[in-house]
């Protein structure tokens, strides 16, 4: 133990300073919480489980129903999780196992820090020119209404949005399975690939299932990228390939112009909603991360 | 001698492994045709007219995207402002504190923080600050660019500071430095570097943003650099000019990408270039 000491002032200013910026932060997540609740108490109250379970969006004859928007995030998320997990796994299991250093590595490495540093608005406006087009071709090469944007344009920007986020997660948890565990396989005469299967990925299943979700919160929020491309359309859509709506994108083109209490109180009951679900997924994926990373030292 | 079934296992091996790399590459695909696309649409845009005049009105060639330029820039100084101090006092806090239950609930939040979708942190910013104020403004665009910044500012202080010896700090304390003085002159400057990585990677992250500017900087024609008046950035522009049906408008926009990319990419560089091995 310390003897105790006359505490300076500056000392106390610094530890008080510490505390305070922690402290800080803390407070600010949950003010964020109460204010987004308090603002959409009003279409809470108003419209109770109406709001999820129709799906009539009328801002002049303020019907809101977003089941739509709901819908349409669930879709373009799970889409895109799809889309983006062979990728991501393999590229996770390129890092992670095959070539953890040199310079194939650097190449690969480089590659999706990149694609991580491209900003949202950057990926929808690209998907916009460029990817649109293309998917426009392809519908009316298939024989479908060539809308070009849509749903499933939109999975697609947003599976190359999360693919670095999951990939850096997934590196990391398949690097970190002992190398004991490995050479033990490697011993009774298991080919490289059997290693991976029957060991490496079964022991990093946790870890990468957290990756998964985590991109899953990713993908549940992204917001410019999903509006440029989506469609902006209030209906419910009929097909993979029909313009949508997601809660991030709906926000995005309504908030500024909303004028009605209620609409703009309903606008606030989707973040709030976003808030909460990203919330419980990250707390989630980053607890199971944690008890990996201490499992296995 | 191989038996047969062993060369299967063997070509079952290699064509694994060829699958992995295969389909890792593919990824080069995308990424050199978004690059590629805004090299060629943006880089004969750029000019020094580009960089410094103010957009033209419709009809009238010429122009530039200044405004925007000087408004992210101010939007990240104001950021950087907040973020930066509360960052790392947090991030020291966090290293210095390792086991207690408020570090605990701190790393929850910083999480939270982190994993919250931007557009949740504009309309937030705009409950706190724009409806008090009764209009848009820089600075409500700056608070909500800073608390997008604050995650990686603390997890990257914390980090670098976890890593240095605790015989430094047990070295200056011991020659009858009080703690705040071991911290401030010591311990921080030793992570100094550490420390810069976080913050660029900060500034990097949020110099993209648009989601939270929407509601809140919410755009200007005109140059502003007052931060209680609204304010053009680059990623708002972008967005505004891309979904205009105006080709004038179109190729500021592609220019405006292409300079948005080469600051973000030269701040990861960077970040590279100093970042402690």
């Amino acid at each position: 133990m310390q003897p105790r000491k006359r505490q300076t002032i500056g000392e106390w200013i610094f530890k008080a300073s510490l505390v305070l910026s922690g402290g800080l932060i803390v407070a600010v997540l949950g003010l964020m919480c109460l204010t987004l609740l308090t603002h959409a108490w009003p279409s809470i109250v108003a419209l109770k489980w109406k709001f999820v379970t129709t799906n009539t969006w009328d801002p002049i004859t303020s019907t809101f129903g977003a089941e739509a928007f709901v819908i349409g995030t669930l879709l373009t998320s799970l889409l895109a999780l799809f889309i983006s997990l062979p990728f991501s796994l393999s590229v996770s299991i390129f890092l992670g196992e095959y070539a953890q250093r040199g310079i194939l590595s650097e190449v690969f490495k480089a590659m999706i820090n990149m694609l991580a540093g491209i900003p949202s608005v950057i990926y929808g406006f690209w998907g916009l020119f460029v990817l649109v087009p293309w998917i426009r071709t392809f519908q009316i090469w298939v024989g479908i209404p060539p809308f070009g944007i849509g749903i499933f344009t939109a999975a697609l920007i947003l599976a190359l949005m999360i693919i670095p986020y999951a990939a850096a997660i997934g590196r990391d948890v398949i690097a970190m399975v002992p190398n004991e565990l490995k050479e033990g396989a490697y011993s009774l005469g298991a080919t490289r690939m059997e290693v991976l299967l029957t060991i490496v990925l079964p022991t990093a299943r946790s870890g990468l299932f957290a990756g998964t979700l985590l991109s899953f919160g990713r993908a549940i929020g992204e917001t410019m990228a999903v509006t440029m491309v989506i469609g902006n359309s209030n209906l419910l859509p009929t097909s993979i390939f029909a313009p949508g709506n997601t809660m991030a994108s709906v926000i995005a083109n309504e908030f500024s112009e909303a004028t009605n209490a209620i609409h703009v109180s309903s606008l606030i009951e989707l973040a709030l909603y976003l808030f909460v679900i990203t919330a419980i997924i990250n707390i989630i994926g980053k607890w199971i991360i944690q008890r990996t990373e201490v499992s296995h030292g | 001698m191989r038996t047969g079934h062993e060369t299967w296992r063997q070509c079952k091996n290699n064509a694994f492994h060829g699958l992995i790399i295969l389909f890792s590459a593919i990824l080069f695909l995308p990424l050199a045709a978004i690059i590629f696309h805004i090299l060629k649409n943006g880089l004969h845009v750029l000019s020094w007219e580009f960089l410094t005049a103010l957009p033209k009105p419709m009809g009238e060639s010429g122009g530039g995207v200044g405004n925007a330029i000087a408004g992210t820039l101010l939007l990240i100084v104001l950021s950087s402002l907040i973020a930066i101090p509360i960052g790392i006092f947090t991030g020291v806090y966090l290293s210095e504190n390792t086991h207690g239950k408020f570090s605990h609930i701190i790393h929850v939040a910083v999480d939270m923080l982190q994993g919250t979708p931007s557009i949740v942190i504009g309309i937030a910013a705009y409950i706190w600050i724009v409806k008090p104020m009764g209009h848009f403004s820089a600075f409500s665009g700056g608070v909500a660019l800073a608390l997008m910044m604050l995650p990686v500012i603390i997890k990257s202080t914390e980090e670098t500071l976890k890593r240095i010896p605790n015989t430094l700090k047990e070295a200056a304390l011991a020659l009858g430095a009080p703690y705040y003085r071991t911290m401030l002159q010591i311990i921080i400057p030793t992570g100094f570097q550490g420390i810069l990585t976080g913050v660029l990677l900060g500034i990097a992250r949020v110099s993209g943003e648009s989601a939270p500017l929407l509601f809140t900087a919410f755009g200007n024609p005109f140059l502003n650099l007052n931060m209680n008046k609204t304010v053009q950035a680059l990623p708002l522009l972008i967005f505004n000019y891309a979904t205009s049906p105006y080709e004038d408008w179109q190729a500021y926009a592609w220019g405006s990408s292409c300079l948005l990319l080469i600051f973000i990419l030269s701040l990861t560089l960077l970040t590279k270039a100093i970042r402690p091995q």
